[in-house]
C-alpha cells in the first residue's frame, strides 16, 4: 500500500528519523495556519508547498513551489490544491490534488554547505534479504544516476537474523563523504531508518533527497513509504491510511468484493481466475488486435455473484467494447461457472458488448453445452487459440 | 518417477483439520498420494479423513515416516510451519498458502540456509508427478503422465500448458509451481536444473512473469548447460510498469523486469519463446519432434 509523503514521514519521526517537518492542509487558509504554526515551531523564514500525491516527481509537474511569505504560501497552495498534476508516474491524465504538505525551508544558509543523497530500503529478491542502497549523487532521479554514474551508487546488504549493524551505518556514512557531527547523525538517521522498515512492515522506504543541512543536521526531505499489504492485518492503524482519492473508485469498488481489479486504457475487458492466466489473456488480447481494457482475477470461486460483479465493473469502463471470459477450471467445475455467467447474464439483462467466453478444465464440454443452449449471445470457446481468434472476429465486426 | 515427489512419497499436511487443508488433502488422497497424517497443534492424538493427527511435525515425522509436508496454514502463521517443517529435515516443504508478509518470508529464507529441506512456495499451486503424487491444488486430470516437466510462477496458467501439452499429443513428468511471490524457496533456475538431471524428463516448459530476475537467471544457466529443448513464455507483456498484477512478484519495477526484456535474454539464450500462451502445446511438440527427427 502506497502512503503519502505526510503519512510516511510522521512514521519516520516515531522511530527517531529525523525529517523535514511539515503540516498537511486542505485548503490555502488551512495551509496559511500552518505555515504561521510550523514558523513558530521551527523558526522557518520560508515554506515549501508541497502537492500530496501517489506519484513521484511532483517537482518537475509544478506540484512543488517555495513560498517566501504567508501571501504567497496561500497564492500558491491555492494553485496546487485542485489542480491535475501530471508527473512523469502519472501518465498524461496525472492525477487531483486534494491536499498540501506545507514543510519548513531546510535549505537554509549557514557554517557549511548543504549536500543531497539518495537512500532506500527495499528488498533483494534474489539473497532474499533486504538492502540500504544509497548514493551521494541525491536529488535527481536514481534511474538516471544508475545510467550515468553506477559507480556513485551503493549497496548494504542486512543480515536478517542480526540486523543492521554499527559497523554498517558508519560505512554508509563514510561512503557518503559526511564528517564531525554531520557523521554521528548520519549513522543514527541510518539505524532509525532501517528499524522504522522492518517494524512497519514496509516493502520499500525511497527517501530522496537525504539533506544534510547547512548546521549538519540530516534530515529526509522526503518520504516514499509502500507498507506491505499482507502485513497490514498486523498494523490495523496503518490501514486508516489508505487515500481512497488516489485509487481509481471501479478498482476499489472491485477490492470490495474481492475481485484483483486494475484499471487500463484499452478496448477489451477480461475475466480471468489466477494472476498468471490473467496477465496471459491481456497478452492474448493484444496479440488478436486488442487492447486491453482491465486486468482481472476473479480467483478460485467463480460462482454466479462475483461473476455478476466482475461484469458490473469491467462495463463501467466506457471504453470496453467486447468482453473475454477466460476461466481455466480445476477445483471449480467450468459447468457451474457457466452456470455463473448465465445467471448473471439474467440478472444484468441485456449485456450491451459482445462476450466471448472461453471454458476450459473440468467439465469443459458440458459448460460449453449450457452456454450454447441458454441462448445468450455469447461467442463461446474450448481452446485458448479459438479463444484469440473469436477477439479478433469480434473487435473486426465491430470496427466494421 | 519424474522429479521432488514420486509414488514413494509421504505426504503430511499441515494444518490438517482446516477447511483448505481438509477439501485438499482428500483430493490429493483421491489422486493416488500416499497422505500418511496431518498436523494441527491441540488436536493431536485423534483421526481426521481416516488418518492420525499430530500436535507437531516433529511427531508426525517420527511416527510416520513422511519426507514432504504441505502447508494450508493461515498467512500470519505459515512462515512458523514452514520452520517447524524444516526443523525435522523433511526433504520437501511444499507451501500453499497466499499472502505471507514478506519480513516473514525473509525469516524464512534466513532459517532454511544451509539446511537440506527444500521449499516449494508460498503462494503456488503445487507440485505434481503424473499419474504417481500430487501436493498441491492442481486439478490432477490435467496432467497426463509423459516427459515434459513444467515450472511455473502461477497456478491457472500452468494447467493451461499442461492442458495444451497433453493435448498436443506429449505428456507431463512433474509440473512444478514455484509461487508468485517475492520470495520464495526454489527458484526458476533450480527447477529447471532438477528437470535437465532427471533421467525421465525430455522437455522443458518454463513459464514466468513480469518482476524480478528468476527467468533471466534461468536462461542463463539454460544457456551454459541446456541438453534439452525449453520453450519459454512471459506472462504480463501488456502490463504497465508500477502496477502489481495479482501477484505480490509481479510487478514492473525497472527495464529489465518487463516481459520484453526477459523474452529477449531467453531467445538469445537459446529458448523457444512463444509470444502467444496459446502456443505453448503446438510449440512443444514441434521442438519435441525435431529433436526426435
Amino acid at each position: 500500500m502506497n502512503i503519502h509523503e505526510y503519512q510516511g514521514k510522521e512514521i519516520l519521526q516515531r522511530f527517531g528519523v529525523a525529517v523535514q517537518e511539515g503540516i498537511v492542509a486542505e485548503t490555502p487558509e488551512q495551509a496559511v495556519d500552518a505555515a504561521k504554526k510550523l514558523q513558530q515551531k521551527t523558526g522557518t523564514q520560508w515554506w515549501v508547498v508541497k502537492a500530496q500525491i501517489h506519484a513521484g516527481g511532483r517537482g518537475k509537474g509544478g506540484g512543488v513551489k517555495l513560498a517566501k511569505s504567508l501571501d504567497e504560501v496561500k497564492e500558491k497552495a491555492g494553485n496546487i490544491i485542485g489542480m491535475q498534476l501530471v508527473t512523469p508516474q502519472t501518465g498524461a491524465h496525472g492525477k487531483k490534488v486534494h491536499k498540501v504538505l506545507i514543510a519548513q525551508d531546510v535549505y537554509y544558509p549557514g557554517a557549511n554547505p548543504t549536500k543531497e543523497f539518495y537512500m532506500s530500503v527495499l528488498l533483494n529478491r534474489q539473497t532474499g534479504r533486504n538492502i540500504i542502497m544509497y548514493s551521494t549523487e541525491g536529488g535527481m532521479d536514481i534511474e538516471h544516476v544508475a545510467a550515468t554514474t553506477p559507480h556513485l551508487i551503493f549497496k548494504e546488504e542486512i543480515n536478517p537474523s542480526v540486523g543492521l549493524q554499527p559497523y554498517q551505518a558508519r560505512k554508509i556514512a563514510f561512503n557518503l563523504g559526511v564528517s564531525g557531527n554531520a557523521f554521528k547523525e548520519m549513522t543514527k538517521f541510518v539505524s532509525s531508518l532501517y528499524r522504522a522498515y522492518v517494524e512497519t512492515d514496509s516493502s520499500l522506504f525511497e527517501i530522496n533527497p537525504v539533506l544534510k543541512t547547512s548546521d549538519d543536521k540530516i534530515l529526509a526531505v522526503d518520504a516514499k513509504v509502500n507498507l506491505d499489504d499482507n502485513a497490514l492485518d498486523r498494523h490495523p492503524d496503518y490501514k486508516a491510511l489508505r487515500d481512497l482519492n488516489e485509487e481509481d473508485p471501479t478498482e476499489v469498488e472491485a477490492s470490495e468484493h474481492n475481485l484483483n481489479y486494475v484499471k487500463l486504457d484499452g478496448n477489451v475487458g477480461c475475466m480471468v481466475n489466477g494472476a498468471g492466466l490473467a496477465m496471459a489473456t491481456m497478452d492474448i488480447i493484444k496479440l488478436a488486435g486488442g487492447e486491453p481494457a482491465n486486468f482481472l482475477d476473479v480467483g478460485g470461486t467463480a460462482n454466479a455473484q462475483r461473476v455478476e460483479a466482475a461484469f458490473r465493473i469491467i462495463l463501467k469502463d466506457k471504453n470496453v467494447k467486447t468482453i473475454l471470459v477466460n476461466i481455466f477450471g480445476g477445483i471449480v467445475r467450468c459447468d457451474r461457472v457457466a452456470q455463473g455467467i448465465i445467471d448473471a447474464y439474467n440478472s444484468i439483462g441485456e449485456l450491451p458488448v459482445p462476450v466471448i467466453v472461453r471454458l476450459e478444465g473440468t467439465n469443459a464440454k458440458e459448460a460449453k453445452e449450457l452456454i450454447d443452449k441458454s441462448g445468450l449471445k455469447v461467442y463461446s470457446a474450448i481452446l485458448l487459440k479459438e479463444a484469440a481468434e473469436l477477439v479478433t472476429k469480434v473487435l473486426k465486426k465491430i470496427n466494421g | 518417477m519424474g522429479v521432488l515427489v514420486n509414488k514413494n512419497s509421504k505426504i503430511i499436511v499441515q494444518g490438517f483439520t482446516g477447511s483448505e487443508g481438509t477439501f485438499h488433502s482428500q483430493q490429493m488422497i483421491e489422486y493416488g498420494t500416499s497422505v500418511v497424517g496431518g498436523i494441527t497443534p491441540g488436536k493431536g492424538g485423534t483421526k481426521h479423513l481416516d488418518r492420525p493427527v499430530f500436535n507437531t511435525v516433529e511427531q508426525a515425522v517420527k511416527e510416520t515416516g513422511a519426507d514432504v509436508s504441505i502447508v494450508f496454514v493461515p498467512p500470519a502463521f505459515a512462515a512458523d510451519a514452514i520452520m517447524e517443517a524444516a526443523d525435522t529435515g523433511v526433504a520437501l516443504v511444499v507451501a500453499i498458502t497466499e499472502g505471507i508478509p514478506i519480513r516473514d518470508m525473509i525469516m524464512v529464507r534466513e532459517f532454511l540456509r544451509g539446511k537440506k529441506t527444500r521449499l516449494i512456495g508460498p503462494n503456488c499451486p503445487g507440485v505434481i508427478t503424473a499419474g504417481e503424487c500430487k501436493v498441491g491444488i492442481m486439478p490432477g486430470f490435467v496432467f497426463q503422465p509423459g516427459t515434459i516437466g513444467i515450472v511455473s510462477k502461477s497456478g491457472t496458467l500452468t494447467y493451461e500448458a499442461a492442458d495444451q501439452v497433453v493435448k498436443a499429443g506429449l505428456g507431463i513428468s512433474t509440473a512444478i509451481g514455484i509461487g508468485g511471490d517475492p520470495i520464495i524457496g526454489t527458484t526458476t533456475k533450480e527447477a529447471v536444473e532438477l528437470f535437465m538431471n532427471d533421467s525421465e524428463t525430455e522437455g522443458i516448459v518454463m513459464i514466468g512473469e513480469i518482476g524480478g530476475t528468476l527467468e533471466a537467471e534461468a536462461a542463463r544457466w539454460i544457456k551454459a548447460n541446456s541438453r534439452k529443448p525449453v520453450v519459454g513464455f512471459i506472462a504480463g507483456q501488456t502490463a504497465p510498469a508500477g502496477r502489481r498484477m495479482g501477484h505480490a512478484g509481479a510487478i514492473v519495477g525497472g527495464a529489465e523486469d518487463t516481459a520484453a526484456a526477459k523474452m529477449k535474454i531467453m531467445r538469445e539464450c537459446g529458448i523457444n519463446v512463444v509470444e502467444s500462451p496459446a502456443e505453448i502445446g503446438s510449440t512443444m511438440a514441434r521442438v519435441m519432434n525435431k529433436v526426435v527427427a
